[in-house]
């Protein structure tokens, strides 16, 4: 304090700022505090840090915290507009959790409420293997096509939908095509002698008196059907139609022979509710019918 | 205050110390919370350890950026709850180190991404994304079908062990061959995976070849282990799942 008493108040006559009065070479230092502005703000945004403290969930307290006065929980908020969501949907949701796909199918009111929906679920959920137009791939069956492996009605396509394919669910469906070669079921000569039969029997001129037609009657059409016809219901595909799932050159037939095939269709309940899955059901069991799902694409 | 700020420009000391209480101040708030830590992230009973096989997933995740542009953790949001599920909770993460949380989404978040899709889809996907996906934008990465290196799994998993994380010595010692074994179904090590790990891992040929233990097995096995470590999760939507 004494020192400061010994300081006269010197002014820059540049800006106008007062000097602290040291002086180093010639160079004095100006007090220039900080603006008011700033200071404000600062005062300003403290005070509301400690309105914010009362208010807001805000201090750690071991296995607890401070809740705030007005109790705000975020997790809560979002499953309560979770839940606000599915009331505001629920008018035409609700309904397809009745498994009478008949009647359902058949109301037109509910439908165009739904197969947008669906095909937004679909786009989310189903496109990434089956395809964007549900056209399959390599591995992933088309949809589109109308060759079933399981079945065309949608109570059966919401089982499926429900506990998927070869999936870890405990009532998953389960389809598998064994590894002839491999496993040394058949010979070589065997495998290739089914193999040309059965790409023969796609293109509709297969000799059923052939070597490969009783390799495959003995073999194949325990799952297959009598000379590919399929329709057995147990997920082994039509073999005398033009449809492939994992392709139809003889060397796709012959690594499918060879190795077996297992494909997976995940389980998804639990992951979609019940209604989602009935819906997704009606609106796959179309998805042949022309492009009339009535999504409106 | 102008009279303040004057002495504190002439005396230095006198700013030193200033400045050293408002740091303190501003240290303390931050850093204070995370002594109790512990006590704040409530581990629930179900919540298990990766299995080695799925740590080394991990590793590869991290090593190839995948965190860059993928987050795993579902916002507390409406919609996202109806599109990816039920939000995250930090005690999801309790064995994460570092977590991968993350809040840039180039692609789809991950956090509940196990057993949405198949391994073959996994597969197929990461070797070359536009063969499933038309319009993707995600890098291919087909150098993952690569033998995969056990050796440092035991060291790994004894470095989680520190930090709290409760492998077992059992664990720790066996990790190499657990991670074999989780990829051969039909192999004797595969009951002791389970036996170790629990009912709720799975084990299978992840890249679809029993013959060879791959990157590919590692990164699918962790994939399809995202979100299923507990179902803690679930229970904010008050809803049991299904498995």
């Amino acid at each position: 304090m004494s020192r400061q008493s010994h300081h006269e108040v010197e002014i820059d006559p540049i800006t106008g700022h007062e000097t602290t009065g040291h002086d180093w070479n010639g160079i004095r230092e100006l007090n220039t505090p900080f603006p008011r502005m700033v200071i404000w703000a600062l005062s300003l945004a403290f005070a509301y840090s400690v309105v914010a403290w009362v208010l807001l969930p805000a201090w750690p307290l071991g296995r607890d915290y401070t809740r705030g006065l007005l109790g705000l929980d975020q997790g809560r908020m979002a499953v309560e507009n979770y839940r606000h969501l599915e009331q505001a949907r629920a008018d035409w949701v609700v309904p397809f959790a009745s498994a009478d796909f008949a009647s359902l199918a058949t109301n037109p009111g509910l439908m165009a409420r739904a197969m947008p929906a669906a095909a937004r679920l679909f786009a989310d959920n189903c496109a990434a293997c089956h395809g964007v137009e549900a056209t399959g791939g390599p591995g992933f069956p088309s949809l589109a096509d109308g060759a079933w492996l399981w079945s065309a009605d949608p109570a059966a396509i919401a089982e499926t939908l429900r506990y998927g394919i070869n999936s870890p669910h405990t009532d998953t469906r389960f389809s598998q095509m064994p590894a002839f070669g491999r496993d040394g079921l058949l010979t070589r000569e065997q495998v290739a002698a089914v193999a040309d039969y059965v790409l023969a029997l796609s293109s509709g001129n297969a000799d059923p008196d052939s070597h490969g037609a009783a390799i495959f009657a003995e073999n194949c059409s325990a799952c297959h059907g009598d000379a590919g016809s399929g329709g057995l219901g147990i997920g082994a595909p039509v073999l005398a139609d033009d449809h492939w799932i994992y392709g139809g050159t003889r060397d796709d037939i012959l690594a499918t022979l060879g190795g077996g095939r297992q494909g997976v269709m995940p389980a998804w309940e639990g992951r979609l509710s019940p209604a989602e899955i009935n819906m997704l059901a009606i609106y796959v069991s179309r998805l042949n019918d022309g492009g009339n799902a009535g999504d409106g694409r | 205050m102008l009279r303040l700020h004057y002495n504190l420009e002439k005396l230095s000391m006198g700013l030193v110390v200033g400045i050293i209480v408002a740091a303190s101040i501003g240290g303390a708030v931050e850093i204070a919370p995370l002594f109790t830590i512990d006590e704040t992230v409530a581990i629930p009973d179900d919540l298990r350890p990766q299995t080695p096989l799925e740590l080394a997933g991990r590793e590869i995740f991290i090593r190839e950026g995948c965190y860059a542009c993928h987050s795993q953790m579902v916002r507390h949001l409406a919609d996202e709850i109806d599109r990816y599920g039920p939000y995250s909770l930090a005690a999801e993460s309790a064995y994460d180190h570092p977590m991968l949380w993350g809040s840039k989404r180039t692609g789809p978040d991950l956090a509940r991404l196990g057993g949405k899709y198949s391994d073959a889809w996994h597969v197929a996907h990461l070797i070359n994304p536009r063969a499933v996906a038309p319009t993707s934008i995600m890098p291919a990465y087909p150098w993952l079908t690569a033998r995969l290196d056990t050796d440092i799994l035991s060291a790994e998993l004894a470095t989680l062990a520190l930090l709290g994380v409760p492998y077992s010595e059992d664990m720790v010692a066996n990790a190499g061959r657990d991670a074999l074994a989780q990829s051969r179904p039909d192999s004797d090590g595969a009951a002791n995976v389970t036996e170790r790990y629990g009912e709720t891992v799975a084990i299978r040929a992840f890249d679809g070849d029993t013959s060879r233990l791959t990157e590919m097995d590692a990164l699918v096995a962790y994939l399809q282990s995202l979100g299923t470590l507990t179902r803690a999760a679930y229970e904010t939507l008050g809803q049991e799942a299904a498995r």
